[in-house]
């Protein structure tokens, strides 16, 4: 198992809290303004794209789903520029384009956020293809949800990254539930032995423990760098907030989130565990709440005041060229 | 585990074997379709090592004892590439549409220029998630930040008895997405000159060869040369009807023209080669001429290029038109087997001429 | 009355099949078939099929032996009528391959442009005529190639071997851009003059094509039996440079078009095949950086930068002169005031390219000059 060191551990609790900070902000405002869009929320599994984002550097590619707030989050996007997006406004990171389901920001390495279920994961298949020919060193990264996971794209992308041994790395993000429906009940199987019958390693994490992503992680990332093909990391998690804002979560016993919040919630364990470790206090940590506080509340007043973008734009970057 | 690593073999006759850099090939002037295509594929894969090919058989063999690119692509295209460029360019895939295309698309944002092979168009809804969703929305949906300069060849059309779920011509669904060109070459000289601009070209581009085409023979350039995409090939210039065709029904246009030059009616014969973008110009320009139209589409008739053109002309050439817009197309049913009735299904030089008479009273011969 | 006579021909199975294997016959020569009778084993890479006789009657000839593989469409047998005559069968046959080479031979091309190499390069060209009297060699212009002589070289060629060259940086031949100047291209083309072995012949050269002629016959007098230039660049300061600009800067049809037009004095005459030759052309690899090159070179400040008048003037050689009244690329000035051991010819109702506008008289002028001389 890998240990964190000091500074990756402040690292690690600064990008979890950013996201959460952002999501639970988002759901507020969403709640009480006026907000244009679906938004789904990554409360509760910060831990999954704080470990995995820690182990990538600039040769890297992600690929992030429909909920991709806390991936970009984790790669290091503005959050001043994702705020602008996801309201719509101008100088959003896609110029109002894409909105919060379709993120993307290439020069750090974030490929693109899918609407499509399962969309993204043959497009990790070619940047891992594309970094193997040109001989980069990257690896190639794709989130997916447990609906996700039983697509064909998702699967034939298995298969493909398996046969040309492409540094490619599946992360399942496995909440529970696609929707409404439960994975427990949805994925026939399991998801490690699926990665071995494709003949990649698999390995399940816990989601709630960002050591365990990061150290899961770890282990692919590399295995990948040395050339030695992909793997699938299962990890399980939960969601504090309905699959998107504004609809019903009642598939869900009652109190189930109140209790993960209390018992099992990610940035609390980290707290408690790099704190109790003594190297680390409270009052640093702290300082850090107050940061990410403020960076969360001018990101929104910046979004909230910004002027949309200009209807000329409608027409713009369908093409490259076009006579 | 495949290696990646394959031995080369020794390229098969063909007309784009092996040269030193420079110098030209020295081939006979008149090349057919499919070896244009080749040609176009080496010369650009010489040109620029973040060119590569995949497919199902595009090489053939992979993972197998016996002989390797041994059908070099189902019909032949890409045989002998595999001797020159290696396995590292030449990729066969397994038989999964999603991930081939998906992959040639993932990897064309990021640094690659893939030339992707969909052998039958009518594979296209096993991967129509990333020709639909994907690849032509990434440049719009993210803000002009992603480029995906992938090209998609594929294979379409009826007429050689191979029915229903392999002989359709899917262009104009195609058509119908932003973000995608549409490229449907009608002969050996347009095919390799809009298959060069195609790969250069950073937009994602669908390039549809037709399947009866592939023999077909004509002068080609040696060097390599582009033709712009959206500019019309006027094929022949006439003075009572303006035909406008695609694919192989150019020449059963050519043909009927040739007849109905007989019997007292001159036709202009106009090719847009490109179906996204399309030359409106040449098209309204030479109907203002003529004041007629007829739309010969091998595509079934709903939604299809034909009645696209066909509003385009009555949208902005009502006042040349003298007769209504004609459109000779398949009907609204499937590529059927017998060949009695695949022939009644496409359109012929006859139907095109009964469609020209319909609208033009044959001047004195 | 001739007898029926069938042919029996390689059918074409599956979509990439191109020839066929006579694995087995099943009858002999001067057996009685019925149609629907098995005729032969055929095989291909992919299928073997028994090919059953469409005809009836007696089988008179057995074309290709077992084992041997021939093409789609060849003719691998003969049935016919029991009364019709061997002569008749043999001249079927013949009839029958006759008609396939001939297809095949026009489909190789005919007669058609070929490549040669040359030191730094290669030059395409095509040679029409074959008569051993010294050759003639036909230079284009600015943004034109071989075609330029379409309606000239056949005539030049009856009466001896009339090649028809490309330029650097044009139509088929090497696009290398440091080949620019006037001075160059004659290099390159003496070259070529070399690697054919030409060592004595006449220069024809129409625009920039004359100045390249012209400087040939400057540097090797010796190689050149007579000049000709036709509206021919190195005369005088003037030209177009619109005209020259546009020919590298427009890429539409209709554009060029237009453009071309200047080039006529009567733009009826020209076709839509001619705007699409200049266009593919310069949409070779290489071909536009090659214009620009040649055009800054050759034509920089707007002028010609190469006048060559007052050592032309000098050449021992015949030299006659062409040009249309109505030029409007080059001004028929240039060819004023030329001693009067330089034939001029103005020719009325023509433009720049007087060799087709004007291609009955030119080709007479060419060829009665040639002829003297």
């Amino acid at each position: 198992m890998i240990e964190l060191d000091r500074d990756q551990l402040i690292s690690a609790y600064r990008i979890m809290k950013t996201i959460r900070v952002f999501e639970d902000r988002l759901a507020v405002e969403a709640a009480t303004t006026a907000m244009a869009g679906p938004l789904h929320l990554y409360s509760g599994e910060e831990a999954s794209a704080a470990g995995v984002c820690m182990n990538l550097d600039a040769r890297d590619r992600i690929y992030s789903t429909h909920r991709p707030h806390g991936h970009c989050i984790a790669r290091g996007l503005d959050i001043k520029a994702l705020m602008l997006e996801i309201y719509g406004r101008e100088g959003g990171i896609c110029n109002a384009k894409g909105g919060s389901m379709h993120l993307a920001d290439p020069a750090l390495g974030l490929m693109g956020a899918n609407g499509i279920v399962g969309g993204g994961m043959p497009l990790v298949c070619g940047a891992a293809l594309a970094a193997a020919r040109l001989k980069t060193g990257g690896v190639a990264v794709g989130f997916v949800g447990d609906g996700g996971s039983n697509t064909g794209q998702f699967l034939e992308s298995l298969n493909f990254a398996s046969v040309f041994k492409l540094p490619a790395i599946f992360v399942i993000e496995d909440n529970g539930f696609a929707e409404t429906i439960a994975s427990s009940w949805a994925c026939a199987g399991d998801h490690v032995k699926r990665a071995e019958g494709f003949g990649m390693p698999g390995r399940r994490v816990d989601g709630f423990n960002v050591c365990d992503v990061y150290d899961a992680a770890h282990e692919a990332v590399a295995r990948a760098r040395r050339g030695e093909g992909p793997s699938l990391l299962d990890v399980k998690l939960e969601r504090y907030y309905p699959h998107e804002q504004g609809i019903s979560d009642a598939m869900r016993l009652p109190n189930h989130v109140a209790w993960l919040k209390a018992n099992s919630d990610p940035i609390t364990l980290l707290r408690t565990k790099i704190t109790s470790a003594g190297e680390i206090s409270e009052s640093e940590l702290s300082a850090i709440d107050k940061a990410v506080d403020v960076l969360i509340d001018e990101a929104v007043a910046k979004a909230q005041s910004a002027p949309p973008p200009p209807v000329s734009e409608l027409l713009t970057d369908v093409y490259h060229a076009y006579p | 585990m495949p290696t990646l690593d394959q031995p080369k073999t020794s390229s098969t006759i063909s007309s784009h074997s092996m040269q030193k850099e420079g110098a030209p090939l020295r081939r006979k002037a008149r090349i057919s379709y499919r070896a244009a295509l080749g040609e176009a594929l080496a010369q650009e894969m010489r040109r620029d090592p973040t060119i590569v090919i995949m497919g199902e058989d595009i090489a053939g063999g992979m993972g197998a004892p016996g002989q390797q690119d041994t059908w070099g692509g189902a019909f032949g295209v890409t045989k002998g590439l595999l001797g020159e460029f290696g396995r590292d360019r030449v990729m066969d895939t397994p038989l999964q549409e999603s991930a081939i295309i998906g992959a040639a698309i993932g990897a064309a944002s990021n640094g690659l220029r893939p030339v992707a092979e969909l052998m039958f168009n009518n594979f296209i809804g096993v991967c129509m998630d990333q020709l639909l969703n994907q690849a032509p929305k990434f440049r719009y949906m993210f803000g002009g930040k992603l480029s995906t300069p992938v090209t998609i060849r594929t294979v379409y059309g009826a007429g050689i008895r191979v029915a229903a779920q392999h002989s359709s011509a899917y262009h104009s669904i195609l058509t119908h997405i932003p973000g995608l060109k549409v490229v449907m070459p009608s002969s050996p000289f347009d095919a390799k000159g809009l298959l060069i601009a195609s790969i250069r070209d950073d937009d994602p581009v669908i390039f549809f060869e037709h399947i009866g085409l592939f023999d077909k023979e004509g002068e080609v350039p040696e060097e390599p040369y582009t033709i712009p995409l959206g500019e019309a090939n006027v094929v022949r210039e006439g003075t009572d009807v303006t035909i406008v065709a695609f694919g192989r029904m150019v020449d059963l246009s050519i043909a009927a023209a040739n007849s109905l030059q007989t019997q007292g009616i001159s036709c202009t014969v106009i090719d847009p080669r490109t179906t996204s973008p399309l030359d409106e110009e040449t098209i309204l320009e030479s109907v203002a001429d003529t004041g007629r139209l007829v739309v010969v589409d091998e595509g079934n008739p709903r939604c299809s290029i034909a009645t696209d053109i066909a509003a385009l002309v009555a949208a902005k050439a009502f006042d040349a038109l003298r007769a209504p817009v004609q459109m000779v197309t398949a009907p609204h049913c499937h590529v059927p087997f017998a060949p009695v009735l695949e022939d009644a299904y496409l359109p012929n030089p006859e139907k095109i001429e009964t469609a020209v008479r319909s609208i033009v009273r044959a001047a004195r011969a | 009355m001739p007898s029926e006579i069938y042919g029996l021909v390689i059918p074409k199975y599956g979509m990439v099949m191109t020839e066929g294997v006579i694995a087995k016959w099943h009858l002999d020569e001067g057996d009685i078939v019925n149609e629907g009778d098995e005729l032969v084993d055929i095989e291909t890479e992919k299928v073997a099929n028994v090919y059953e006789s469409p005809h009836a009657g007696v089988l008179r000839r057995k074309l290709v032996p077992e084992g041997r593989s021939v093409p789609i469409g060849s003719l691998f047998g003969v049935i016919s009528a029991p009364n019709a005559e061997d002569a008749e069968i043999d001249a079927y046959i013949n009839a029958f391959e006759s008609s396939a080479s001939s297809v095949t031979a026009t489909s190789a091309g005919g007669t058609s442009a070929a490549v040669v190499d040359i030191p730094g390069g290669y030059i395409r060209f095509l040679k029409l005529g074959d008569d051993p009297a010294p050759a003639a060699v036909l230079v284009h212009g600015f943004g034109a190639d071989l075609n330029n002589w379409l309606l000239n070289q056949g005539s030049v060629a009856e009466s001896r071997s009339a090649y028809a060259i490309d330029l650097p940086g044009h139509g088929g031949s090497m696009k290398n851009p440091k080949i620019a100047t006037i001075d160059e291209m004659a290099t390159a083309l003496l070259r070529f003059l070399d690697a054919k072995n030409l060592q004595s012949m006449h220069l024809v050269g129409h625009s920039l094509g004359g100045g390249v002629a012209a400087r040939i016959a400057i540097e090797k007098p010796g190689l050149v039996k007579s000049l000709t230039l036709i509206a021919a660049v190195g005369l005088g300061r003037e030209i177009n440079f619109p005209f020259i600009k546009g020919l590298i800067e427009i890429d539409r049809r209709k554009d060029m078009r237009n453009l071309l037009e200047t080039l006529f004095h009567d733009p009826a005459l020209f076709s839509r095949d001619m705007t699409m030759g200049v266009l593919n052309a310069k949409r070779i690899d290489g071909a536009m950086t090659c214009l620009k090159s040649i055009a800054e070179s050759c034509f920089a400040g707007g002028e010609q930068t190469r006048v060559l008048r007052s050592e032309l003037v000098q050449l021992p050689m015949p030299i006659q002169v062409i040009w249309g009244q109505s030029d409007r690329i080059i001004p028929p000035e240039h060819a004023a005031n030329l001693p009067k051991s330089i034939r001029v010819h103005l020719l009325e109702k023509a433009g720049h390219m007087v060799h087709m506008e004007k291609a009955a008289e030119v080709n007479k002028l060419i060829s009665h000059f040639i002829a003297a001389n």
